[in-house]
């Protein structure tokens, strides 16, 4: 317990502490992000991430945002366990024929209103894997998605500032 | 080791062995060529005279050619730094061979892909479920790594037959392909009775992508950025091993400024990926400020990768004939300065994990997989070291690894094989990683050529390297115009998930989740 208070008073806050000009950054897109969040969704945005056979960069990716660094869920971004909790699903990968029940059931299972958002270069259009024998193809032919957020793997902070810029939008 | 010791070897054991032909191709490759009916005895003999599990058998089509398939078994001889690799000839007409999983457990899980894929069938095998192209989706006989498969056939589905544990008391809990966290797909079942998990069977292949079938026809030069994608979290040492086994075939020696950043990249991969499985086995016992801590070191590093190499993953950097990327002296002294913190953050990481009697009882004997068990699965990499398995390429196959015995470089191995050990050991590779990378450092030299490039020619070659989780291995065959016709990958999961249903046996269905992140192991690729 000493060790954790220790290190707790001596790192401070780590929401601002990688370069200040990066998270001023962070800080300007997530303050925004939390203003439109609050003024659409009432307090909070649910986020279901499904993995539908991406290589795993994305889905780290997404943890990073999670991380003190980042820490998306200042903003009012959560992750949530159970799509029966989720206003929207995050989708990363080629979706492969194993999972596309999975997916379909995945979104199924989520109330409305409900929406889809593709991360990463795979779920646009199955990217590198477009062409194998066993990827069923764009997201976007399966389910309705609003939002892509490109890369490969999209960064932490080009996540935040792509919510941001589609909540602006809508 | 010359081939003739080899084959001398192989006759103590086998009597009635005879080779077509034998030749080192390489100096750390051995290749065997034999009839389809010695091909058992030689592999059990090989298997005891090395004491090496299956590292790979695959299969490839050569029917347009020949009229044949041919089947490859590779072993390794740790001590001589020798692959050793056996292939026999399957008539198109009979696709059928011995099956070896009754003796070599190892061989099982590659002879059910060989299976699935080329439809051929090993002949006595115990299990011929498969593995990735799932019953309900795929109709049978659809083999799609036969060279002459165009498209899905359609034809009559079915269901997979999960193992069924039966009596009093006993239930089974499934869960997944979609887990409650940020993870990939897969689905584990267990048999319970009681708390105590009684059998776990995982049944994997929900990211199957094609990967290896997408590679063929590529140019070695377009396909090294394909296996950057193949597992992402492990990148550079996929694309590394990848290289590698292009660079041979090539005949290539890549410059000594190439090995050492390869060397500082593949042990800053090695190092992100560990503090951030530190911080998983303290998130799943609820401990959560060191996993925020340890996310913060996590970050540290993949920014700190973005400013030495443009990109957090350490994806573009290899190519065959070396790297693209070079170290100039500030972005040496950047590198040397960040590992000054990084290795103070850590140490407080570790005092805070240590200093907690619970967590430290929570991880004590949990998920023990047993070297015995360990051994037989052919389990490899990170896992076998912390269950007794002393193998670690980067201790062994200096000729590829060159700078890590410049270097001095140290294997660390534990005993217990619990998670406690798994994380001890993950603790002093960390360690390590930041004195290699110091160490490769301090022998760069600026100005220095860093990548050659290569004459293609063809050939086959088994590439590899030692990745955080484990060997990573690629069999490369490329024809004449430097195009790939054969692209086999093996990652250390593949074989590192049937360790994981052994290890939580006894231990209780909330302890799974600890099991599951001390082994950490790849759903991406594991499925391919």
């Amino acid at each position: 317990m000493l060790q954790i208070l220790k290190n707790r008073i001596l790192k401070g806050v780590l929401t601002r502490d990688i370069e200040p000009a990066f998270s001023g950054a962070i800080e300007t897109a997530g303050m925004e992000l939390r203003s439109l969040i609050r003024k659409r969704f009432g307090r909070s945005l649910h986020i279901r991430q499904l993995d539908t056979g991406s290589c795993g960069a994305c889905e780290s990716e997404i943890i990073s945002a999670n991380n003190p660094i980042y820490d998306l869920q200042r903003f009012g971004v959560n992750f949530v366990a159970s799509p029966r909790h989720a206003d929207a699903l995050l989708v990363t990968g080629p979706v492969s024929k194993n999972m596309f029940i999975a997916l379909k059931k995945t979104y199924e299972a989520m109330p409305e209103p409900k929406f889809v958002i593709t991360c990463g270069d795979c779920a646009l259009n199955g990217g590198p894997f477009k062409d194998s024998y066993y990827v069923c193809g764009a997201v976007k032919d399966i389910l309705p998605v609003v939002l892509h957020i490109p890369g490969c793997p999209p960064s932490p902070l080009q996540i935040i500032s792509a919510l941001n810029a589609f909540l602006q939008n809508t | 080791m010359v081939c003739s010791e080899v084959i001398a070897g192989i006759k103590n054991i086998f009597g009635a062995f005879e080779a077509l032909s034998a030749a080192q191709i390489y100096a750390d490759e051995i290749r065997i060529k034999i009839e389809a009916r010695f091909f058992k005895g030689t592999c059990l003999a090989l298997h005891r005279m090395f004491s090496s599990p299956v590292m790979m058998l695959f299969a490839s089509d050569e029917r347009k050619d020949a009229g044949k398939f041919v089947v490859n078994c590779v072993f390794v001889n740790l001590k001589k730094c020798q692959w050793v690799i056996v292939s026999m000839d399957i008539p198109q007409e009979a696709a059928y061979f011995d099956s070896l999983a009754k003796s070599i457990y190892s061989s099982s899980l590659f002879e059910r892909e060989i299976w699935e894929m080329f439809g051929i069938e090993p002949k006595g095998s115990p299990d011929l479920r498969r593995l990735r192209l799932h019953d309900e989706v795929w109709p049978k006989e659809n083999y799609p790594l036969r060279k002459d498969f165009q498209k899905m056939k359609a034809g009559g589905l079915s269901d997979y037959k999960f193992d069924r544990v039966e009596g009093d008391g006993v239930f089974e809990v499934p869960v997944g392909p979609v887990h409650a966290g940020i993870i990939g797909p897969g689905h584990f079942r267990f048999s319970v009775a009681g708390e105590p998990i009684i059998n776990l069977e995982t049944r994997l292949g929900f990211s199957h992508r094609g990967v290896e079938k997408l590679f063929e026809g590529k140019s070695v030069f377009e396909a090294v950025r394909l296996s950057e994608c193949v597992s992402g979290d492990a990148s550079f040492a996929h694309s590394l091993a990848f290289a590698q086994a292009a660079e041979k075939i090539s005949g290539v020696l890549t410059p000594k400024q190439a090995a050492y950043l390869r060397g500082i990249f593949l042990e800053l991969e090695r190092m992100h990926n560990h503090v951030n499985d530190i911080g998983g086995m303290a998130v799943d016992v609820g401990f959560s400020f060191p996993s925020a801590y340890a996310s913060v070191i996590k970050e540290g590093i993949l920014h700190l990768n973005k400013k030495l190499s443009a990109n957090r993953y350490l994806k573009n950097i290899n190519t065959v004939g070396g790297v693209s990327v070079n170290l100039d002296k500030d972005k040496q002294r950047m590198l040397l300065d960040s590992l000054k913190y990084i290795k103070k953050d850590f140490n407080q990481l570790i005092r805070i994990l240590y200093s907690s009697v619970s967590f430290m009882d929570r991880i004590d004997t949990t998920g023990a997989l047993r070297r015995k068990t360990a051994e037989d699965l052919g389990v490899v990499g990170l896992i076998g070291r912390a269950s007794g398995i002393h193998a670690d390429l980067r201790e062994y196959f200096p000729a590829v690894h060159m700078v890590y015995k410049e270097a001095r470089f140290k294997m660390a191995t534990e005993e217990s094989g619990d998670v406690l050990a798994r994380l001890k050991l993950r603790i002093a590779e960390f360690n390590e990683s930041i004195r290699l990378i110091e160490e490769f450092t301090g022998r760069l030299i600026e100005g220095r050529e860093i990548n050659i490039h290569p004459e293609l020619k063809k050939g086959s070659a088994l590439g590899y390297a030692e990745g955080w989780r484990g060997p990573v291995l690629y069999w490369l065959e490329i024809d004449a115009s430097g195009l790939i016709r054969r692209c086999k990958i093996v990652d250390p999961s593949f074989l590192n998930w049937q360790g994981l249903s052994y290890a939580v046996l006894g231990n209780i269905i909330p302890d799974f989740p600890l099991c599951n992140k001390s082994f950490n192991l790849s759903y991406s690729g594991g499925d391919l």
